[in-house]
């Protein structure tokens, strides 16, 4: 026999009631909602939408201004600006998801496990905690330098500085949860652990790990544009956001919107990102509201 | 309080640990040989024996390790695998223009971020209040060096009123160097001004909403001492946490910013040591910043009874 999760069936958060808190509680997240779809069809759609091959180099056509042919102008390899950019969100929108997704599912592994079992706890903390002394940006650098610069490798070097955070999030709402009534029954009745974590202490994580896991993602994609506009990232014939302004930076002064084109998609799809993140914290747990502490 | 000080280095230390396992595991546990990986491509094998001396690599792994770790306790950082000079000289030749855009930045945020949290707070739900908040969420977003090339587009090419890119000593005059780090310290600042304006707001909406602050009020204290005094006083504590775990981003946003504004700094040599596949650097950057961290949130835990004398160890 299981014990239900959830108590009280208005409480419960369904897609249409988060939906409809999301809109009331701030109009601009409308806004946002539809500058991310935007950008999330422009990047589905690049093949259809780009008027040029993103990586057709035409160095005849070096560093034209823009044209009819070329609505932004051509980069220092003749390749057209505005293909390249619609190309490029497909890379931010999949490491932000993906990043998004990975550090979730890794966190709540260690979060669930560390919050169950103390002897793993003191171990897996210690090892959060050591990790979340490294800055992000200067730890992803070092994973990529040595593993090559692939989608994966980026990915994987992304994911590693996002996880101790979403863990550290699962294992405080376990570790308050498994003090609740409904979970000591559970223990007591003899229902198996896995049982336990899966319908009683998951649950409880996954408002707070939406929240997270947008900020995650919002992080992930700036992240990786940093990466990729030192250098770093994935190998600059593939149109990136970041990639694009890293090549922009040897003739900012002749051709500034090499630069600021992708920094301005960038920033709004970081910006709807973040707007989203806030609305579902608002939406799913208004107590959350006021603690806004997010390094 | 002598006994939390000690506790507290105390527990430093296996988060320095942890630290110093992850960089050494992340060369050696990397696929293929860590000594080709360096080397790149084209090495020649009298180079691939040089580095496996130079980083001890024939050893056994643990043995690696405790020569490494040694070492390290000794300030001893390795050899540049490019240039042959030691590590900690080439940081301590570079680190001026890191510590000068950091400072002024802390410095810049703490005198900016403050009274906007706190102006945002006491107008809570006003016009004001709302741009605040509008602010530190686009200072969120706005990556960096987005708002490095706009700055720079405004002020040093369009307006002319500071120079491009570039950095002079300290030494050699405040005019020419205050010039040159006015700029990367206001992109810099931006996400940092976020965060602590943010987290100024939220800590002084909950003191705000205290008793003994309505019977300041009644008292007649005038508003402003209200607000400094009995406010933001309380709210000191997560404000200053926030500042010390926002380190990891400020680090972060130098090494960005020292590539957007050309400025000769460690960010600029940790980029280049990336992209040389100099681990002796890479790995020196990473201990160093990751121990700065912990050293200043350190500090931080330890300012806590200076700013609340309820807090007692």
């Amino acid at each position: 026999m299981a014990v239900d999760a959830l108590p009280d069936p208005s409480l419960r958060i369904t897609p249409r009631r988060l939906g409809r808190n999301l809109l009331r509680s701030n109009p601009i997240i409308a806004v946002a909602v539809i500058c991310l779809a935007a950008i999330v069809l422009m990047a589905i759609f690049a093949p259809l939408l780009s008027p040029h091959d993103p990586q057709l180099l035409a160095p005849a056509q070096r560093l034209k201004p823009a044209s009819a042919e070329y609505p932004l102008g051509t980069d220092a390899f003749g390749r057209d600006v505005l293909s390249r950019i619609i190309y490029g969100g497909r890379i931010s929108l999949l490491i932000g998801l993906g990043s998004a997704v990975f550090s979730v599912a890794i966190g709540l592994l260690i979060g669930l496990v560390s919050g169950f079992f103390k002897w793993v706890d003191a171990v897996m903390m210690r090892i959060m905690d050591g990790l979340m002394a490294i800055p992000g940006i200067l730890l992803a650098i070092a994973v990529v330098s040595l593993s090559g610069a692939s989608l994966t490798t980026v990915l994987i070097a992304i994911t590693i500085p996002e996880v101790p955070r979403v863990a550290r999030l699962v294992r405080s709402v376990v570790l308050s949860a498994r003090e609740e009534p409904y979970v000591e029954a559970a223990i007591s009745v003899g229902s198996s652990l896995p049982k336990i974590m899966w319908r009683h202490l998951v649950p409880n994580t996954i408002a707070p790990l939406i929240v997270q896991g947008t900020y995650v993602c919002a992080s992930a994609i700036l992240v990786e544009a940093i990466l990729s506009f030192l250098g770093c990232g994935i190998s600059p014939e593939i149109p990136t956001w970041g990639n694009i302004m890293a090549e922009g930076r040897a003739f900012f002064q002749i051709k500034p919107s090499l630069i600021f084109w992708p920094g301005l998609l960038l920033s709004i799809a970081i910006l709807s990102v973040n707007l989203i993140g806030d609305a579902a914290r608002d939406a799913l747990d208004p107590r959350m509201k006021q603690r806004e502490a997010r390094p | 309080m002598l006994g939390y000080l000690i506790r507290r280095i105390l527990a430093a230390i296996p988060v320095m640990g942890v630290v110093a396992l992850f960089v050494f595991l992340l060369l050696r546990l990397t696929p293929g040989d860590p000594a080709a990986i360096l080397a790149g491509d084209n090495a020649t094998p009298e180079q691939l024996d040089r580095i496996r001396t130079s980083l001890g690599l024939n050893e056994p792994l643990y043995t690696q390790f405790i020569t490494w770790i040694g070492k390290l306790l000794h300030g001893d950082f390795g050899v540049s695998l490019i240039s042959n000079v030691p590590v900690i000289t080439m940081i301590g030749n570079r680190i001026e223009p890191t510590i000068s855009i950091a400072l002024s930045t802390i410095i810049l945020t703490v005198i900016v971020a403050v009274p906007l949290g706190v102006v945002a707070a006491w107008k809570h739900g006003t016009w004001v209040d709302r741009f605040v908040m509008a602010l530190s969420v686009i200072g969120f977003s706005v990556p960096v060096f987005v708002i490095g090339y706009v700055l720079i587009q405004v002020f040093a090419i369009d307006l002319r009123w500071l120079p491009v890119q570039g950095y002079r000593s300290f030494a050699r005059g405040f005019g020419p160097f205050f010039e040159r780090i006015a700029l990367p310290t206001l992109a810099l600042s931006f996400i940092y001004i976020a965060l602590i304006a943010r987290m100024t707001r939220a800590a002084m909406l909950d003191v705000l909403d205290e008793d003994y602050i309505r019977t300041a009020r009644a008292k007649g204290i005038a508003e402003h001492g209200v607000l400094l005094r009995h406010a933001l006083r309380n709210a000191a504590v997560p404000v200053i946490t926030v500042i010390g775990t926002g380190f990891a981003l400020l680090i972060s946003g130098v090494v960005v910013t020292e590539t957007v504004f050309n400025l000769p700094g460690i960010g600029r040599l940790t980029v280049d040591a990336v992209l040389a596949r100099d681990y002796p650097v890479i790995q020196a950057m990473i201990l160093l910043t990751s121990g700065i961290y912990v050293a200043v949130n350190l500090l931080i835990d330890l300012s806590y009874t200076l700013l609340d004398p309820r807090i007692r160890y």
